[in-house]
């Protein structure tokens, strides 16, 4: 059916650490992995070993520079996958009922045997979380690896998100937003968690932490390091032969 | 986004059709018999053919009659079930005038409803969608009702109903242009709220996720022909109204209007094109198309 839940039990999602990603794309190939081997059709890749390669993702990772007014430019590493958003407006438009967000737990789902191919729950996301696969013709998107967070034939710590488990820098973290006392719900009280495109009124349920400011190296003599007095330069300016010539060069 | 030829006939001649089927369920022009056949027969080949046009874009076309069952929340699906009931409705009633010389007026008025119906549903697909700012108007139902009954009204040879309905839609056109054309602008999102990284500094799009293209891409991020934009609204405009106008003043013949209706699809086709070439997906920011 694709009219909403008015409430879910759970809100299951992923806490992304823009902080703390270093932009490696191992949820990326994690990802594609589990999802090509696993439920569903397999994400399909077209042309991969030629001239114009394309494929589908369900995760992707985008890199933005932030230019403040003052100081460095900053480069931000950003996964984007589905947000599995309360108020999904790609369930809604479905025509089929293919497209669904389950009651139980929140997670937006699509029932690939039911889907015509019609794009436009893609064309409903703000954000390119869904991707027709170009082989399967069939809408793909995160399932949040709703065949890996249950099962029970995988060891307990296999069952969460495949780009979660991967991710050597720890950016990623799953867990249930309806809980107040859960790692990710802590999580983004702590560290201010945001939301993308908040204007769009999707209400998503994965949440962003910002990145903390960098060092600021070239301001403020508190933060260099006590040997530093004995590093600093000891001419200044040139004296001799070289002195001599930078004058003479000057006046030309 | 991407202008899919499956999309643009449809919409368009599905529009034609279902506005000619407006007239004739109302009784303009008040034909019966082979007369009243030739006309049903060119509605139902322009409502039709759009309708088995837009299913060349779907990935699974197969499975399509599942379309109908979410009315109760989707436009896309609200458009199926208007469409099936506008063309049975007005088949029983174009069987009435072709076949038995009578016209159910009940009948052909709830055909008409159902026809506008199908067009107004078949525009709220694309003014729901928040995503794409130039589309989420009140203006674009309007756009696409006016060009329906303005092409309706030409089919059905009712000069100055026509001639007054193609300087409306000319006008609403242009102002839908006009307003589009600072719509995203104006919609409040844009990289900075679509990476939150704004309150840092000013944010760009420094390395798309991957070296080669994607669906999204293709679909979204459709850029080519923009530059022409100005150029072909004019000529759109031109052939949309202005010569079918012109040809309509002129003294009645078939050739003349069969002219002005060749004219104004042309016309109607090129604005289709720019409806979906122009229209800038929010995904584009992300990757810095926008």
């Amino acid at each position: 059916m694709t009219t909403l839940p008015q409430s879910t039990d759970r809100k299951l999602g992923l806490v992304i650490d823009l902080d703390t990603c270093v932009g490696c794309h191992a949820c990326v190939i994690s990802c594609k992995g589990w999802n090509t081997e696993n439920y569903g059709a397999p994400l399909s890749d077209t042309d991969a070993y030629g001239a114009d390669p394309s494929g589908t993702f369900l995760n992707r990772v985008h890199s933005f520079e932030v230019q403040p007014e003052q100081g460095e430019a900053q480069l931000i590493h950003f996964p984007k996958s589905c947000l599995h958003c309360e108020d999904a407006p790609c369930v809604t438009v479905c025509p089929t009922g293919a497209s669904y967000k389950r009651v139980e737990d929140g997670i937006v789902l699509v029932n690939e045997s039911d889907c015509i191919g019609c794009g436009l729950c893609a064309w409903a996301c703000p954000y390119g979380a869904r991707e027709m696969d170009q082989v399967e013709r069939v809408m793909k998107k995160c399932t949040l690896c709703v065949d890996r967070i249950y099962n029970e034939n995988l060891p307990e710590e296999d069952r969460e998100p495949a780009c979660v488990r991967t991710c050597p820098a720890g950016a990623r973290h799953f867990g249930d937003f309806a809980d107040p006392e859960s790692n990710v719900s802590k999580l983004t009280a702590e560290r201010g968690g945001m939301d993308l495109m908040p204007e769009q009124g999707t209400k998503p349920v994965n949440k962003y932490l910002p990145p903390r400011p960098k060092d600021t190296l070239s301001e403020g003599a508190g933060d260099i390091d006590i040997l530093a007095p004995y590093l600093e330069p000891v001419a200044q300016e040139a004296t001799g032969f070289l002195g001599w010539l930078d004058k003479t060069l000057e006046k030309l | 986004m991407h202008p899919a030829p499956s999309v643009i006939f449809f919409t368009v001649f599905s529009g034609i059709g279902f506005g000619l089927l407006i007239f004739l369920g109302l009784g303009y022009p008040a034909v019966t018999g082979w007369s009243a056949f030739a006309f049903f027969v060119i509605a139902y080949l322009c409502a039709v053919g759009g309708l088995i046009s837009s299913t060349f874009h779907l990935g699974h076309p197969e499975r399509a009659m599942k379309a109908f069952t979410q009315w109760r929340s989707s436009w896309l699906s609200r458009e199926g079930v208007c469409a099936v009931v506008a063309l049975v409705v007005m088949g029983l009633y174009g069987a009435g005038l072709v076949f038995f010389g009578q016209r159910w007026s009940l009948l052909g008025l709830i055909g008409a409803i159902f026809s506008l119906l199908t067009v107004f549903t078949t525009s709220m697909i694309y003014t729901q969608l928040k995503t794409i700012p130039r589309w989420n108007s009140p203006l674009t139902p309007v756009m696409f009702l006016s060009y329906s009954l303005a092409g309706g009204a030409l089919l059905a040879g009712q000069v100055t109903w026509a001639m007054a309905l193609l300087l409306i839609a000319g006008v609403i056109q242009v102002v839908l242009w006009m307003q589009g054309d600072g719509a995203l602008a104006g919609s409040g999102t844009n990289l900075a709220t679509a990476t939150g990284l704004g309150t840092n500094g000013s944010v760009r799009a420094f390395e798309p996720p991957h070296t080669g293209t994607n669906y999204l891409l293709k679909e979204f991020a459709y850029v080519v022909g923009r530059k022409h934009s100005f150029k072909l609204r004019v000529i759109s405009l031109i052939l949309m109204v202005g010569l079918p106008v012109l040809l309509l003043a002129a003294p009645f013949s078939h050739w003349v209007a069969l002219l002005a209706v060749i004219s104004h699809v042309a016309g109607a086709l090129a604005s289709r094109w720019l409806f979906f070439a122009e229209a800038e997906h929010v995904v584009g920011l992300y990757y810095g198309k926008r």
